[in-house]
């Protein structure tokens, strides 16, 4: 450093601002997939965004000890699983009330169709391709539909899957053959 | 889709493939709406007012037990007052008319013997001059006419 240079000490308020910001955009990309995640594991709007407040206050108050070993998407979509587990296995009665009595109906469920070129019958027949797939995923297991969800809803890699829920991959691959299995077996049901 | 796993075998299958399309744009629609839907924002107030409000409701409540029971207290104890004062006042008024009584009793008592004191006074002295008079009647006897003048004579001297 050259003599005579002005050096700008860096204050404890300085110090928490940095990771403050990178925090706040790290929220601002990442917020959509970890609801759309949640959306489509609980089919329960408010219980998703619940739950992604809760993925975001628990990977701020840890956000210290994220140390960037994985992506930062990794790191949330493993705290919404958990998140979305514990929830599962502490209040499983009341869960199934409060998702019996808030999950969107299949059906309902099945009405969101990207709006495109397609003509009405085409719509008719994506819709109820739609609701086979949402019957079939109904069916699967917790596990069976996490793995699922992040591969054809999030588009994760097997490796990423693996490493969000924590299991090797030859389980994921298993999981999520038996997954496409049911999925196929209830396109081909319905024919 | 070039990022799925061709060990699961799902890009073999076109209906498959194309049903997993369908779900996932569905998927994608239905969470962007949910996402950007407006949301109702309640201002709630905030945990100092709160506390605030909460501390004021507590020591208001507080207080006015507390004068409750300080005004019950009192309005008790005027009330006993009263009772005695009106329990006093009851029981001197017997008492009154006990000796009220009690006196009457006594002065007729005390009337009665005096009375019957001044009847056998007057009784008596009325039966002591009759008896005297029938005394001096019984005594006295007729002076003879020779001893008039005698008699007469006596009566003067003893006069003198």
């Amino acid at each position: 450093m050259a003599a005579g240079t002005a050096v700008k000490p860096i204050t404890v308020d300085d110090a928490e601002e940095i990771p403050a910001q990178e925090f706040a955009s790290i929220v601002e990309s990442h917020r959509p997939q970890i609801f759309r995640f949640l959306l489509a594991s609980l089919r329960d709007v408010d219980l998703a965004e619940t739950l992604t407040q809760e993925c975001f206050l628990k990977a701020h108050r840890n956000w210290k000890s994220f140390r960037g070993e994985s992506s930062a998407m990794t790191w949330l979509m493993r705290i919404a699983i958990n998140l979305q587990k514990d929830h599962w296995r502490n209040r499983r009665l009341q869960f199934w009330r409060h998702t019996r009595a808030n999950a969107v109906d299949l059906e309902d469920a099945s009405d969101w169709l990207p709006s495109g070129e397609r003509t009405a019958e085409q719509q008719l027949l994506a819709r109820e391709k739609v609701t086979q797939v949402w019957e079939a995923v109904k069916g699967l297991s917790e596990r069976q539909r996490t793995v699922f969800l992040l591969r054809y809803v999030e588009e994760r890699e097997l490796s990423e899957i693996a490493e969000v829920t924590g299991l090797s991959e030859g389980t994921v691959k298993a999981h999520l053959s038996r997954a496409l299995g049911r999925v196929r077996a209830e396109l081909r049901g319905s024919q | 889709m070039n990022f799925r796993d061709q060990l699961t075998g799902e890009a073999d299958d076109p209906v498959l493939n194309e049903a997993v399309k369908h779900f996932k744009s569905s998927m994608d629609a239905w969470s962007e709406a949910a996402y950007r839907r407006p949301r109702a924002v309640v201002k709630m107030a905030g945990p100092r007012w709160r506390l605030a409000t909460g501390w004021a409701l507590g020591c208001l409540l507080a207080v006015g037990g507390l004068a409750g029971g300080v005004v019950e207290h009192q309005r008790r104890q005027e009330l006993a007052k009263l009772a005695a004062v009106k329990a006093a006042q009851r029981a001197a008024h017997e008492r009154l008319v006990a000796a009220r009584s009690a006196a009457a009793a006594q002065e007729a008592l005390d009337e009665q013997p005096a009375a019957e004191h001044i009847n056998a006074v007057t009784s008596r002295t009325t039966s002591d001059q009759n008896l005297l008079a029938t005394v001096d009647k019984d005594v006295s006897q007729e002076v003879p006419a020779a001893m008039e003048p005698l008699a007469q004579l006596m009566d003067d001297s003893g006069s003198q």
